[in-house]
């Protein structure tokens, strides 16, 4: 199959199982199919060993699964002469703690590694290479600075700029304000969306912080057991709060204020996700009075 | 006097190039005094770089005041005969759970204080046994530490302190690598530890809403104390916290911003019960 | 997984075997490897299978796990055994193109089969019934006269034993970095030699950044729980001999009487070409496949 016309990613019932041989079967992904649309920001939550990990490694072809696959505009990512390489510079994957990963004497030349293996030739390379430090906010000091004596945050930066400087069309982000501070962690997030915004390219935000999710996604995705159990937008997916609860998942605080207030009678809108929603709602809610 | 007591405490990083000169002093700590009473559970706040890891090391006599004294249970940490005495009083849980646990089986790695500090076998047995159910993990004690959960490892990090018998715990920032529900299980078992121990406890989180459980609230921010109180006074500073990179858990932040827009809330609301019931009462009232 | 590493091959069960202090373990292992090269004579090997057998079956490990074992060494078995089938010099019982077969090479062959058989389950049997933590236990206290040699027998086991402990956890993480670069377009696969020495960079940096990080963040959380060396220590499980580990080392002593007496004196086959004369031949002949 040539272009088709879909640009994006689908992941079609995708089936992977650890401890194949012994009796103790680990089914970590159970028949999971979903879209990624070019330009959308999708979050992914599940809490640790629902299979997010294992899932999104397949999407860049770093794992293969028992069955199922794995379409990039409209090609199957693991058919025997796709060129996984060119895939993963597409499909740039932020791994967890990224900057455990750095290893260049200088930042530029950390975040050269990328594009230099896409095959891009230097110019391209060194272009590419300093719009991404540029795009991730870092100063022109850092630029011939080891990676190593940067602070925990911009080291993170760092990692990040190194994967963008593929030009990927879609950014996957294996919880990237992990062990950041709360200022750290709004700048990254902010950076993530306006890239979304302003290039057009897709997100895909693994999380455990629903409040971040909520805040940024417009569509969510619940694993659970290895199974795909929600997939849909942030409103719909949080209205089940009681549910995601007993899955050992919590809604966004927010949820549990406005559905304890509208439990106690008060007419407030309980799809409300973040404090300036819910603010504006409460203040309404009480003047009706 | 309390159990942890710090005067005017200093401390500074040298950094140095690679020809060993000096290239710049960062102050960590500047002028830091504390007193700790025993049995109370304290929450240090801070962003990254605000001093707090290092006022920690200092409790444990791992690191040493540039100016200033540390005096632990009536020991001056900087006396090198009582070394050990000092750090079986202070234990010490890290941030990472990986690179804490020694032994190969949970109960190995237990037993690893005690039998650093001469226990003889049988009491080692008891101790492991009892520190080992008061964090809930006895069921894995034949387990490999690296089939655990991070937050069942940070609880068996717990365990392996108070084997030791401490009058405190300093934890330093235990939470950041966990997910919320390994998040909730160490805060859980250390307010436990507190309550029916009676052991000291100090937590150094960024997470503000681990801090709401606890008596006494110490903010930190470049190497000073910036805040200090209750939590419900320091949780009503709102704008304060923010300027100090913290981040103020949102069902707090929402009854600040709606008192600021004329609703009649009380300051330094803890968590979202609080504000649901007291916006219950509001809406009562107005109807 | 690699998560199991940790555990050695450690097989859990209650039986005799596994309750034997470690030490009378690691003594017996050692006596039994030593009696395997002491005499090559069918009846030694008799009663030296026999007592494999015995202990095999004492110890309560399915033999499936012992036959784990084997699978990673079959080619070198199979190898030696072939080289020592085609390759001894000898009366031919049967030949075809180069290849001869000798009725020397038959019993050297076999002989040689036994006793890597016998050799590997051997020591399998302590890696199967013996943690790992015992074992460096063990091995501590084996060491420990050796002090008066400046042998620091303590820390060597303090090391092994952290080793043991972090090897999955840096395996974990060298498969972790690895994606990492795989995922920024790394190739770890074509290329010649000195290309695939050189797309290791990005991951060993890494991984020496990480083990020293650990071993920093180690030592601190050590310190912080009182280690100070050796010097003071108790243990939580020290090593203790019981009635058993006498009976064992009577049993071994007998053990050992025996298979002398009888390579001594129930001399069957006249004595052939040793094991060194194989290894000579197997050198030769990889020297020649190479020209």
């Amino acid at each position: 199959m040539a272009e088709s016309g879909f640009r994006g990613l689908i992941a079609d019932h995708l089936v992977y199982e650890y401890n194949k041989e012994s009796s103790q079967r680990l089914r970590a992904l159970d028949d999971v199919s979903f879209t990624i649309r070019q330009g959308e920001f999708v979050g992914l939550i599940g809490h640790t060993g629902s299979g997010k990990s294992t899932l999104v490694q397949m999407l860049n072809a770093l794992m293969k699964p028992d069955s199922g696959t794995v379409y990039y505009d409209g090609r199957d990512v693991f058919e025997k002469d796709y060129d996984r390489k060119a895939l993963r510079g597409k499909v740039g994957e932020v791994f967890q703690y990224p900057e455990h990963q750095l290893f260049a004497d200088t930042v530029f030349e950390e975040v050269c590694f990328g594009p230099r293996n896409m095959g891009m030739d230097r110019k391209q390379t060194e272009l590419s290479a300093y719009a991404a430090i540029k795009k991730v906010g870092l100063p022109d000091e850092c630029f011939d600075q080891s990676p190593f004596d940067l602070s925990g945050g911009q080291r993170r930066r760092v990692a990040i700029a190194s994967v963008l400087a593929m030009k990927p069309e879609l950014l996957i982000l294996d919880e990237p304000t992990a062990g950041l501070d709360p200022l750290g962690r709004l700048e990254l997030l902010d950076m993530i969306t306006e890239l979304n915004r302003d290039s057009a390219m897709s997100v895909l935000l693994v999380s455990h912080s629903m409040e971040d999710v909520a805040a940024y996604a417009s569509r969510i995705l619940v694993l659970d057991k290895g199974r795909l159990i929600y997939d849909d937008t942030p409103a719909e997916v949080f209205a089940h709060y009681e549910e995601l609860q007993k899955l050992g998942l919590a809604a966004p605080e927010m949820t549990y204020v406005m559905n304890g207030l509208k439990a106690a009678g008060m007419d407030v809108d309980t799809s409300a996700l973040t404090p300036d929603e819910a603010e504006e709602s409460i203040l309404r809610a009480l003047r009706l009075c | 006097m309390g159990i942890i007591k710090t005067n005017k405490l200093k401390y500074e990083y040298i950094r140095r190039d690679e020809d060993n000169n000096v290239e710049g002093i960062t102050t960590a700590l500047d002028g830091v005094s504390l007193d700790i009473k025993a049995g109370d559970f304290i929450a240090i706040l801070g962003h990254n770089g605000s001093g707090k890891s290092t006022l920690a090391r200092h409790i444990n006599a791992i690191l040493f005041p540039a100016e200033g004294t540390v005096v632990v249970d009536g020991m001056d940490t900087t006396d090198s005969s009582k070394l050990l005495d000092i750090r079986r009083t202070a234990g010490m849980v890290f941030q990472n759970p990986d690179n804490q646990i020694i032994g190969q089986l949970v109960e190995e790695d237990v037993a690893f204080g005690p039998e650093n500090m001469g226990v003889p076998t049988e009491e080692i047995w008891q101790r492991v046994a009892e520190s080992l159910e008061a964090v809930g993990m006895t069921a894995y004690r034949e387990h490999s530490p690296n089939r655990l959960s991070g937050g069942q490892k940070q609880r068996v990090s717990i365990a392996s302190v108070i084997a030791m018998h401490p009058k405190c715990m300093i934890m330093d920032e235990p939470t950041a690598m966990l997910d919320p529900g390994g998040r909730r299980e160490v805060i859980e078992a250390a307010h436990k530890l507190n309550k029916t121990e009676g052991i000291t406890v100090v937590l150094i989180t960024h997470y503000m809403d681990e801090a709401a459980g606890a008596d006494k609230v110490i903010v930190m921010d470049k190497g000073r104390i910036a805040m200090e109180g209750t939590p419900r006074e320091v949780f009503s500073r709102v704008e304060e916290l923010k300027s100090l990179r913290l981040d103020v858990p949102q069902s707090t932040e929402l009854a600040w911003r709606l008192k600021k827009r004329g609703v009649d809330l009380p300051d330094g609301v803890l968590d979202r019960r609080e504000l649901v019931e007291a916006l219950i009462r509001v809406y009562k009232r107005n109807k | 997984m690699l998560r199991d590493i940790t555990l050695g091959q450690y097989y859990k069960a209650e039986s005799p075997i596994h309750r034997l202090d470690p030490r009378t373990k690691l003594a017996a292992t050692f006596a039994y490897l030593i009696s395997l090269f002491l005499f090559k004579n069918p009846f030694v090997y008799m009663i030296a299978g026999g007592v494999l057998v015995c202990v095999i079956i004492a110890s309560r490990v399915p033999v499936r796990y012992m036959l784990k074992g084997m699978k990673s060494v079959i080619f070198i078995l199979l190898f030696t055994m072939l080289m020592s089938l085609f390759f001894t010099k000898g009366t031919v019982i049967w030949s075809f193109w180069k290849l001869r077969i000798t009725k020397e090479g038959l019993s050297q062959s076999a002989y040689t089969g036994l006793r890597i058989t016998m050799l590997i389950l051997g020591s399998n049997i302590l890696t199967l019934t013996t943690t790992p933590t015992r074992l460096t236990n063990a091995l501590e206290r084996v060491m420990s006269p050796l002090k008066i040699f400046r042998v620091p027998a303590h820390e060597i086991a303090m090391m092994m034993s952290i080793a043991l402990r972090f090897i999955p956890i840096l395996l974990e993480e060298t498969d972790r970095i690895m994606k990492a670069q795989l995922a920024r377009g790394a190739d770890f696969e074509s290329g010649n030699l000195f290309k695939k020495v050189k797309s290791l960079i990005p991951v060993l940096i890494p991984l020496f950044v990480a083990a020293f990080r650990r071993a920093n963040d180690l030592a601190m959380a050590m310190e912080a729980r009182c280690y100070h060396g050796g010097k003071g220590r108790t243990q939580m499980k020290p090593l203790k001999y019981a009635r058993r580990d006498a009976a064992a080392y009577c049993l071994l002593i007998m053990y050992m009487a025996l298979m002398i007496v009888t390579g001594l004196t129930l001399k069957s086959t006249p004595k052939t070409e040793a094991l060194p004369a194989v290894s000579t031949n197997m050198i030769s002949v990889s020297s020649d496949t190479l020209r």
